[in-house]
């Protein structure tokens, strides 16, 4: 008999049985959701099938008609498009100055940036709300949109300055004397060299909006702005048990997460690691 | 190359916008939230009345609710440091043997936290649900008659721990990826090295893994304390604080507070909150540089 053998085939038996009943305990709820988005309202409380008996279509036409979830979904894509776009614009231009420039107080204005990273500041949607109320943004696209622009900034010039500094200069001097302003050099050489750490910042920034409830539901009151976590709570506000329904809701709000996530996850755990290995 | 301060000028130029907004919406608000602090404000009226410390003092001394929402945050983080971190350990321990389908085990792994907090919550409560939940049909079918129509959220036995293991569901891929990045850091010749001094896996594990390891523990700790204490999303999509308050957490009630009007006392709760946080990150980075 060959012990070392067996005992390595036993221990990984056990080893692909514990990550298979982890494994299932995370895709079931998830699929627990689609299934019963599938149902009719009758089959959800009588009995307990894995799958519909029919596929029952109806709820997802319901979610769009009724219960305004066309209008939510595209609240959701404007506030993560424009969202996204501005976070990386306005963090690339302030790194690279950071990582490159000579300015006025630049290590102060740096460090102030990282603090806010690195305390914990709860309940800051409270001055929030008085804020975008004194501005006249209270309840308004531009002033969530605000909110979730700057929220994303602290990191992403965080990240883009340690990739900055990395990359050499002498591509960049080299078109100094070539007369390139900086804006152009900025523009034409880093931006294209930074795509990799860009490609992180979009798919984070695009999750962390697309999910972000707490904002949402302080910022906005009239439904016809309010992005698609926000509208699924008023929308099970409205149908409170009819659970197909609402499953529906759901599996709209997460389909394109889990498109994003399945296509981009090397750049998701590459951001999710830089974020906790570097802070 | 000398610069000139024309040149310093124009370079500014390229932080103006991201300062704006960092001042405007991140700076302002948190120097705002002291300040309104010491007032007792409805958001509305001309007039702030400055209390001082009152409401602090009030906060302290005599809101046994929010001490509770307190207890109800340190309660699902003591969970989530042991149980879902112990978990996140044990897998990336696991995966990280060069097993079969590690890619997929991570993919798999790392679906909760990609997903919102307000889904997973209300998925979690048709699970959870008295009449239509799979979770009672199923304890049923196992034999527990007890658990026929039992409304797990809405008990005040369990809902704080069902809500606790819905956050844990959600919150150990995300250790698991960190510390399995973490593991992969590791060189290979040291654990060759140790194998050539005659350690096994034990002694592998606890001489080589463990302290290689022990900082990457301490960032996701701090990360899983921070994350919980603040816990919104889930909380307000399953239970908005029931039953009684007994899922109150901080940020609920602060909340809470806010929507009542009373805008200076809601701050003033933040700001004891914040301290709370800073100081117990700051005792866990001081006792894992001391264990080390």
């Amino acid at each position: 008999m060959d012990f070392p053998k067996l005992k390595r085939s036993i221990s990984a038996t056990i080893t692909h049985f514990i990550l298979i009943i982890v494994s299932l305990s995370c895709v079931f709820p998830v699929f627990w959701m689609v299934s019963s988005s599938l149902k009719t309202q009758e089959e959800v409380f009588s009995k307990m099938s894995l799958l519909p008996s029919t596929w029952n279509w109806s709820n997802y036409v319901t979610a769009f008609v009724k219960a305004d979830f066309g209008q939510y979904f595209l609240n959701s894509v404007f506030y993560t498009v424009v969202g996204v776009f501005f976070v990386i614009f306005i963090s690339t231009l302030a790194a690279y100055a950071f990582a490159r420039l000579e300015f006025f107080g630049k290590s102060f204005f740096f460090y102030l940036l990282i603090a806010t990273l690195l305390i914990p500041i709860p309940g800051v949607f409270v001055p929030l709300f008085l804020l975008l109320k004194n501005l006249s943004l209270l309840d308004t696209r531009t002033g969530l949109l605000l909110c979730y622009i700057s929220n994303g900034l602290a990191f992403a010039i965080f990240l883009l300055k340690g990739f900055f500094d990395e990359l050499p200069k002498e591509v960049e001097e080299a078109a100094l004397i070539d007369g390139c302003s900086r804006f152009g050099i900025y523009y034409r050489i880093a931006l294209p060299l930074a795509k990799p750490a860009i490609a992180t910042l979009v798919i984070m920034n695009a999750l962390t909006i697309w999910n972000e409830f707490l904002l949402a539901l302080v910022v906005l009151q009239d439904k016809a702005k309010m992005p698609i976590q926000r509208g699924l709570m008023v929308f099970q506000g409205t149908f409170v048990t009819d659970y197909p329904l609402l499953m529906a809701g759901l599996t709209i709000a997460t389909i394109p997460i889990v498109i994003v996530y399945l296509y981009m996850q090397k750049h998701i755990i590459k951001g999710i690691a830089a974020g906790a290995l570097k802070g | 190359m000398k610069i000139t301060n024309k040149e310093k000028m124009t370079n500014f130029c390229f932080i103006i916008p991201a300062l704006i907004l960092f001042l405007v919406f991140s700076l302002y608000p948190i120097v705002r939230t002291f300040e309104l602090s010491v007032f007792q404000w409805n958001g509305v009226d001309k007039n702030m009345v400055f209390v001082g410390f009152a409401q602090y003092k009030d906060i302290l001394f005599n809101n046994p609710s929010f001490w509770k929402s307190m207890l109800n945050a340190g309660y699902i983080t003591l969970l989530a440091l042991t149980i879902q971190n112990g978990l996140a350990l044990l897998l990336a321990l696991l995966v990280n043997q060069n097993v079969k389908g590690e890619n997929i085990y991570r993919t798999i792994f790392f679906l909760p936290p990609v997903l919102s907090g307000v889904v997973v919550g209300l998925i979690w409560k048709f699970v959870f649900d008295g009449n239509f939940g799979i979770l009672d049909h199923f304890l049923y079918g196992l034999g527990f008659k007890e658990f026929h129509d039992y409304a797990w959220l809405s008990e005040i036995k369990t809902a704080i721990s069902s809500v606790a293991v819905v956050h844990m569901w959600k919150g150990f891929g995300y250790g698991f990826i960190i510390l399995l990045a973490g593991l992969q850091t590791i060189p290979v010749e040291l654990y060759e090295a140790a194998r050539v001094d005659g350690a096994n896996s034990w002694q592998q594990f606890k001489n080589v893994t463990l302290p290689l390891l022990m900082p990457i523990f301490t960032i996701v700790s701090i990360l899983t304390i921070l994350g919980t204490m603040q816990i919104f999303d889930l909380i307000y999509s399953m239970t908005r604080g029931g039953p009684a308050g007994h899922t109150h957490v901080p940020i609920t009630k602060i909340y809470e507070y806010m929507n009542n009007g009373e805008f200076g006392y809601s701050t003033a709760m933040a700001v004891v909150f914040g301290v709370v946080l800073l100081v117990i990150s700051y005792a866990q980075i001081y006792f894992s540089k001391k264990f080390k």
